[in-house]
């Protein structure tokens, strides 16, 4: 069995250690070593967006990223979104336009959306569906997500 | 996309409108829990071998090597299931279904195609169990292929299984065949019809198979404790159907079954049949822990679907004034390794949206070297529907009539009699054809474009049956006012959110007080799966006629409080009131906080299998554009339109009829490859 490696990285602004293998991705870490299933399993290619995260400032699918690459970096995740004050702007905006069916694409979105709205919140509705290229759903289609990132660029002003 | 047209005369207080969905917080959050989400103390990672080869005997297993890999807990082949225990004689009438279905979960014999499994190992983590899978040896003897249903029926062709034979209109064929059925409709006279007609078109047509591609993988968490007792935990459209399926191919008592429901990352129709769940429990049952499955995305399009590949003869006649005189058609659908395509769906569904004298329909359900295909969004309707509407469209050029005419002149409508049998009550395809005709999209002509791309514009009919079957539901008041509903339903598209306000409807009271749930096979009666457009229909009506119940025990008890007879007490709007003395009166909040001191919680449950649902017509037109330099097709306009009844989330069933129009976009664009082999 390979060795494992301590990690020591920033995760919704916590201090976080962890122990991995270097072989397992950040998805894995999320998802098995520290129990944050929020993160979505879809393809595990890069294909499908389920798992985005924000990794110092950029989008990325965490599929893709090995959990001994976060040593020293911010992440952020859908559990880090909500606060004790209540759910982010895009949360809400998702809520209330149905913007999920099944729900399971819908943390993925959420993280690339917030990716793209705080750096433009005023983002057009070209800009939003180039941005979220990267996201798929099968359940519902798209429009009523790009509605629901509109919908929150101009709450979060 | 979607203007509502609402034909219904009632106005509601909760259903028609738009609330935010229960589970919505949950899901936004990351909080909600899907299959691959479980977490058990002990948790193994199992991990399949697969077949590399689409068609092979297998001579023999050799698992000894992964076994005594370090870190690895069990090792499971077909032996290990109770069929390969069981004899012919045993079995009796039930061998070959058990056969079928055993070998489906792990490969008897021979692997029937590629991605078949053929065993499974458990280790401590999953990095270890892709490690131990590999160290099985499997000694492959490869066979010839058939991977379409024309090959698949041709004479001489290499059988799937040498025990399959043709169920053909009430006989059984005496030579073995990969045509595993075939059925037949008919009304009138087919020849006679096609006499009558002026023009006829007859095409030929060939349909890939097309994978449901839901995000979430199939999945399967299982614990089969020293007691016997078997708990499951999965991503499922039906949670009593895994429970049978286990039941049966693991030869143990449901009673001591328990499948838990997880919250469901999209199915289509995929997510019914059982794959990773029996082989998570005998991995438990030999291991002693519990056992977690995912299978990888691979593995998810070899594996487990699609929908079924076609091969279809469609042949219509009308008359010079566009009246139907003839329906022919034969579908051939594959059905993958076993048998149980839609062919039959198909014949039913191909020329529902018709009113025609004469008709033959045909259906065969045929073995290919290809997973074994499964439901997806109106099983056979779509492949049936590109054949039919692509032969009408032709005869309404060939006629000179316009598509929307032509289908209104023959249109089904109440006291049509489908070819199978069922007559329809009131249906809304009429409804359907005449907003297409007077919408924009329709009333736009098709431009040419000024770059050289070429223009041109499609409408098809559509239908599905909706269906009722088994369902329950139970109620309870809680001592604070709001009301549980628990269901045996899987939430796939936000029928938590549509339960809850069509029980508040039928309480008058509030939908946030309405607390809807998805209950495990232990805890509520036995619901049949969320598919087939019937859960808003069967368990909403479950949902409602409990409710009723509730209602009339609020009354009996406010009669007991006030020492009145219950005659005399009423239910009005949530408020439970004295017909005469206007001093009796308690809000449902009221009485619901005096329940616990005034002879106990107040339940009520419904147990239904209803009949009387609403068949759906849908009718959609689209411009697509073709770049002759290229041949690449753009869509530049699509509307959709959809007989759906009485839209108790208008939301919802936006995002379905969006959500379907994308997915047969890309299917319409996409042929499924399968490979006779890999190599290694």
């Amino acid at each position: 069995m390979p060795g494992v490696v301590h990690v020591q990285t920033t995760i919704n602004g916590e201090d976080t250690n962890f122990l991995c293998e270097p072989r397992q991705s950040l998805l894995e870490v999320l998802r098995d070593v520290l129990g944050m299933t929020g993160t979505k399993e879809g393809c595990n290619d890069g294909n499908c967006g389920a798992c985005t995260v924000i990794f110092d400032g950029r989008i990325v699918d965490s599929c893709l990223v090995l959990g001994v690459e976060v040593q020293g970096r911010e992440v952020t995740t859908i559990e880090g979104l909500a606060t004790a004050d209540g759910l982010h702007p895009i949360q809400t905006a998702f809520l209330e336009n149905a913007a999920l069916q099944c729900g399971i694409c819908t943390p993925g979105f959420i993280v690339a959306s917030k990716g793209l709205l705080d750096e433009e919140p005023d983002a057009d509705e070209g800009r939003v569906r180039h941005w979220l290229a990267g996201n798929l759903c099968r359940c519902t289609g798209y429009d009523k997500i790009v509605r629901a990132v509109l919908d929150a660029g101009q709450k979060m002003k | 996309m979607v203007a509502n047209i609402v034909l219904s005369e009632v106005e509601y207080t909760h259903v028609g409108k738009r609330p935010i969905r229960p589970d919505g917080v949950d899901k936004v959050t990351g909080r909600a829990q899907y299959g691959p989400d479980i977490t058990l103390r002990g948790l193994l990672h199992g991990k399949v071998l697969r077949s590399p080869y689409a068609h092979a005997r297998i001579n023999s297993i050799d698992t000894s090597q992964a076994e005594s890999y370090p870190g690895v807990r069990a090792v499971i082949t077909a032996q290990d299931l109770p069929f390969a225990s069981l004899t012919k004689e045993e079995l009796g009438a039930g061998y070959q279904a058990l056969k079928f279905a055993s070998n489906h979960v792990l490969a008897g014999e021979k692997v029937l195609y590629k991605g078949h499994a053929v065993a499974a190992v458990a280790a401590a983590n999953l990095h270890v169990a892709e490690e131990t899978a590999k160290l099985i040896k499997v000694e492959y003897e490869e066979l010839p292929t058939v991977m379409s249903v024309l090959d698949a029926m041709k004479d001489g062709a290499t059988l799937l299984h040498d025990d399959l034979f043709t169920s053909s209109l009430g006989e059984t064929s005496k030579t073995a065949s990969n045509v595993a059925a075939h059925s037949r409709f008919e009304i009138g006279d087919i020849q006679q019809g096609f006499a009558e007609a002026d023009a006829v078109v007859e095409h030929e047509f060939q349909t890939a198979s097309v994978h449901q591609g839901y995000i979430e993988p199939q999945n399967g968490t299982a614990f089969w404790n020293a007691d016997g007792q078997l708990d499951v935990w999965c991503s499922t459209q039906g949670a009593f159907t895994v429970r049978a399926a286990l039941a049966d191919v693991l030869r143990h008592p449901v009673s001591k079954i328990k499948v838990t429901p997880m919250e469901m990352g999209g199915g289509f129709g995929g997510k019914i049949a059982i794959y990773n769940e029996p082989l998570a429990a005998l991995l438990s049952k030999k291991s002693g822990q519990p056992v977690k499955l995912i299978m990888s995305r691979v593995e998810v399009f070899e594996a487990s679907g699609p929908a079924a590949g076609s091969w279809m003869n469609v042949k219509i006649g009308a008359t010079k004034n566009g009246k139907i005189t003839a329906c022919q058609a034969e579908f051939a659908l594959d059905a993958g390794g076993f048998p149980g395509s839609p062919a039959a769906s198909a014949a039913m569904c191909a020329f529902a949206c018709y009113d025609y004298p004469n008709g033959l329909i045909d259906s065969y359900d045929v073995v290919v070297n290809k997973p074994k295909t499964a439901a997806y969004r109106a099983p056979g309707s779509p492949q049936a529907a590109f054949a039919v509407e692509s032969v009408v469209d032709e005869l309404c050029e060939k006629l000179g009539i316009d598509p929307i005419e032509f289908r209104l002149t023959n249109a089904s409508k109440e006291g049509t009699r489908r070819i199978e049998g069922p007559v329809y009550r009131r249906i809304g395809l009429v409804e359907c054809l005449e907003a297409a005709r007077s919408h924009d999209h329709y009333q736009t002509p098709v431009d040419a474009q000024p770059n050289g791309k070429l223009r041109g514009r499609g409408v098809a009919s559509g239908f599905w049956f909706n269906r009722g079957f088994v369902s329950s539901c139970n109620v309870t008041v809680n001592p604070d006012g709001t009301v549980g509903v628990v269901t045996g339903s899987v939430d796939l598209c936000g029928t938590r959110a549509s339960i809850a306000q069509q029980t508040a409807e039928v309480l008058g009271i509030a939908y946030e007080d309405i607390k809807p749930s998805v209950a495990d096979t232990d805890s509520i009666g036995y619901t049949f799966i969320t598919g087939g457009s019937r859960t808003t229909f069967a368990t909403g009506l479950a949902a409602i006629n409990a409710s009723q119940d509730i209602k009339q025990r609020m009354v009996e008890r406010a009669a007991a409080i006030w020492e009145a007879p219950v005659e005399d007490v009423e239910y009005v709007d949530g408020v439970i009131q004295h017909k005469s003395d206007s001093e009796l009166k308690m809000t449902f909040k009221e009485l619901a906080q005096r329940t616990l001191t005034t002879g106990g919680s107040i339940t009520a449950q419904c147990n239904i299998d209803p009949s009387g649902e609403g068949n759906s017509f849908a009718f959609h037109v689209v411009d697509v554009e073709v770049d002759p330099e290229t041949g690449k097709v753009d869509v530049v306009r699509y509307t959709a339109l959809q007989d759906c009844g009485k839209a108790v989330h208008p939301s919802y069933v936006e995002g379905q009829l969006r959500g379907r129009s994308d997915a047969g976009r890309r299917g319409a664009g996409h042929r499924m490859g399968f490979e006779r082999r890999i190599l290694l």
